[in-house]
């Protein structure tokens, strides 16, 4: 029952960071704030279409680490606690956005506009550059050491800590780190554009978008298959269920996949839909590309978070000592938290058709410049 | 709820403003059951295998009284400085001869709002008193800036600690200690303390002293009298249970079961004292006494203030005398930042009183702690500072200027 709950908790986990990754359309069209868009009406229409939704994005981004910290602990206390600079870098980056939309446009808010304008864009250009490197430890693992019998050590009773002073930052040098963070970069970036193209009524606008997106549309395709290739020749940490041990297999995330072979449809219909939702914006009418888009990119990275810790695979491999590695098995909760909270994520279906419910109530209707004079609009 | 006007219909924008109001409420909620958790641990039972504490039971943990009592206490605390704050904004309004109707009518919602929030909140107050007496000794001690008890011991209104009185000598210098009166000036009530925290006159209430000493009767969690054992026979009883749960690991990883069984007993025998195999000296269970005394008569002076503002606010409003008054309109604007810092004060009171603990008695902050330098910390608390800093100067700016355009703009 145990290893059931810390699958479907581990499944949970990572529809949440599949769901994140397409929910940051809204840090993808921050990015779009200096260079694509320089009038102070482009700049107004655009913090507020992607205003509308940045609270989703957020707290999905709180749900995640929530749930992580609630299924998974020891994870989250030795990521969180050992490559702590990585973390702080992130909260600071989505500290500064919240309040950036609260903020911008109010009277006597102290920085001016052109700050929180900042804000937002450095939210949009590294706060999904960075999630994408922190995901990219799932793959890479961290400098760290764990000892659940640390506490029995009253002078040092640090259940894991990180072997280096960098806490985390050096995870931006490993290539396939930073890797990941672009393909997450460009995904938002490009569900940004076809968010603008879907969302705003402002021909000018939408003409830009189009244009950028011929560009940064193939430029996720690519790094996205660079990622996969370098994921499924890569060596990945395999932990014997019988006894714990970790091992090292060459190719072990390609394993995953054909051993499977769920993952592998999964990954394949999000490509599909990736590049047919890409393919309808350029060469078509556009109608749902963000919609096909985005549920391509949920599908994908669904399916890699999966294949992470899947398979009997370490999710977090210790670079020090790998029989230190995190695992499903070895870093959950106990078996009646997980139980518990399963009990509780039946409420989530709900929340979701709400959630749905307002989406469609806030996009039915494209949002235009006299949409903002209305007396009665919330305007960021 | 922002953006909803004429997009949704009017119900489903009244059930979204409400499902906004459940949600922060919540939320509120089982943050603070987790808050009361680590002061009173219950539902839960220790694992020797994944060296942790578990959830045992759901039930015992969400309707814990020190829980309940919190909850209630945090958020009729919200309740009563939204309150003062509607009211404070609301003077300001009639100083300047403004929206009078709107500030009155605010006021006068505001005002029984508030009182009977902070009725609720003195009511779930004294509540959590007497919770703090039964499990958290140590901490009423450090509120009352009780170093010796006494049967009938007094509760002090009001006073000024000596601050030659040190619970360091204690240890080092006993002869110093002795000398030093604890307070400076105090005015007492006979007996209250006992009287608050077991509905008796003559209860004994155990001061610092007699906590680190030991040998006072106290009731148990199953409520059977029991005498208090000194801190350094817990700490003796922690180092044992530590061990035995090393000794237990040891035994296990060499599949030796009768040793497992050994070590689990002794274990098992100290658990109710673990954390205190951290402890290096029995004075380091003390938490700072002279900050957590101050902020627990801070609170409650303003406490008792906001219920004597609240019924003269409705007394001045049922005669319609508010806006005549003009001191009234300026004590009204001073009580905002007052209600700030009977808030935090407070939550100075339940954070630092309950130190060293992290979980009360089984985990000290200094055995919590993750392996971040201090150096790291100290460099994110400054930036934290310096942009937590500029974002308030924003915010009120913003919230200044809106109070200064008023509700109809």
């Amino acid at each position: 029952m145990l290893n059931i709950l810390q699958q479907y908790w581990w499944v949970i986990v990572s529809l949440l960071g599949a769901l994140l990754v397409f929910l940051m359309f809204v840090q993808g069209g921050q990015s779009l704030l200096f260079g694509t868009v320089k009038s102070k009406e482009e700049k107004t229409l655009l913090v507020n279409a992607l205003g509308h939704k940045w609270e989703l994005t957020f707290t999905t981004l709180v749900t995640f680490g929530g749930a992580i910290f609630a299924s998974f602990p020891l994870y989250y206390s030795t990521s969180f606690g050992g490559a702590y600079w990585l973390w702080m870098t992130i909260l600071f980056l989505f500290v500064i956005q919240a309040v950036s939309y609260e903020f911008r446009s109010k009277a006597g808010n102290f920085l001016g506009a052109k700050t929180y304008e900042t804000f937002l864009f450095l939210n949009g250009m590294f706060g999904t550059i960075l999630i994408g490197v922190a995901v990219g430890t799932f793959f890479t693992g961290g400098a760290f050491i764990m000892n659940k019998s640390s506490i029995t050590n009253t002078l040092q009773p640090t259940i894991s800590y990180w072997t280096n002073n960098y806490h985390g930052l050096e995870a931006i040098t490993v290539p396939f780190n930073m890797l990941m963070g672009i393909v997450v970069y460009f995904a938002a970036r490009t569900l940004g554009l076809l968010y603008i193209i879907m969302q705003i009524d402002f021909e000018p606008l939408a003409k830009k978008a189009k244009n950028q997106i011929k560009i940064t549309g193939p430029a996720f395709v690519l790094a996205f298959v660079a990622l996969l290739l370098s994921l499924f020749t890569m060596t990945g940490y395999h932990v014997n269920p019988e006894n714990g041990f970790i091992s090292a297999v060459r190719y072990k995330y390609l394993f995953n996949m054909t051993e499977l072979i769920w993952p592998f449809i999964m990954l394949f219909t999000g490509v599909i839909l990736v590049i047919g939702g890409l393919a309808n914006t350029l060469f078509g009418k556009g109608k749902g590309s963000f919609y096909i888009t985005g549920a391509g990119v949920v599908l994908a990275v669904w399916s890699l978070l999966i294949c992470a810790a899947f398979n009997n695979t370490a999710f977090f491999v210790s670079t020090v000592d790998i029989q230190n590695s995190l695992t499903l098995q070895n870093s959950s909760s106990s078996e009646f938290t997980l139980k518990v909270m399963a009990y509780a994520s039946l409420m989530v279906p709900f929340v979701f058709a709400y959630i749905v419910y307002v989406w469609r109530a806030m996009t039915k209707v494209k949002m235009s410049n006299e949409d903002l004079l209305k007396p009665d609009t919330h305007k960021y | 709820m922002f953006f909803g006007w004429n997009k949704v219909s009017k119900n489903a924008h009244l059930i979204s403003t409400w499902l906004v109001a459940i949600g922060t409420n919540l939320s509120a909620l089982w943050i603070l059951v987790a808050n009361a958790w680590m002061q009173y641990p219950v539902g839960m039972a220790f694992n020797p295998d994944s060296a942790r504490n578990e959830m045992v039971d759901f039930w015992a943990v969400l309707f814990s009284p020190v829980a309940i009592n919190k909850f209630i206490h945090t958020v009729t605390n919200g309740y009563v400085l939204a309150s003062i704050v509607v009211i404070g904004i609301s003077a300001w309004y009639l100083l300047h001869k403004r929206e009078e109707e709107f500030a009155r009518k605010s006021i006068k919602t505001s005002a029984v709002f508030g009182l009977v929030s902070l009725l609720v909140l003195i009511w779930s107050g004294d509540g959590s008193s007497v919770q703090v007496a039964k499990k958290q000794p140590m901490k009423l001690a450090a509120m009352e800036g009780l170093y010796k008890g006494q049967k009938g011991t007094p509760i002090i209104v009001a006073g000024i600690l000596n601050p030659g009185k040190s619970v360091k000598d204690i240890a080092d210098n006993p002869i110093k200690y002795e000398s030093e009166d604890a307070f400076v000036f105090k005015i007492s009530i006979p007996q209250g303390l006992s009287l608050l925290v077991d509905r008796k006159t003559n209860t004994f209430v155990p001061g610092i002293e007699d906590i680190l000493k030991g040998g006072y009767t106290y009731l148990d969690k199953d409520g059977i009298p029991k005498i208090a054992p000194p801190i350094e026979e817990r700490m003796a009883k922690g180092k044992l249970a530590v061990e035995g749960l090393a000794l237990y690991q040891k035994a296990r990883l060499a599949g030796d079961e009768e040793g497992k069984g050994l070590a689990y007993s002794q274990l098992m025998d100290n658990f109710d004292h673990f954390g205190y195999g951290y402890i290096e000296k029995p004075t380091d269970v003390i938490p700072n006494v002279p900050l957590t005394f101050y902020a627990f008569h801070i609170m409650i002076m303003l406490g008792i203030y906001f219920l004597l503002f609240f019924i003269i606010t409705l007394y001045m409003e049922k005669k319609a005398i508010i806006s005549k008054h003009r001191w009234f309109l300026y004590l009204a604007i001073i009580s905002i930042p007052l209600v700030y810092i009977c808030s935090q004060a407070g939550w100075v009171v339940a954070e630092v009183g309950r130190q060293p603990w992290t979980i009360q008695d089984l985990l000290p902050v200094g055995a919590a702690v993750s392996g971040v330098d201090p150096g790291a910390v100290r460099t994110t608390i400054l930036l934290f500072f310096i942009l937590f800093t500029a974002l308030l100067i924003a915010e009120l700016g913003i919230i200044f200027k809106v109070i200064k355009k008023g509700p109809g703009a």
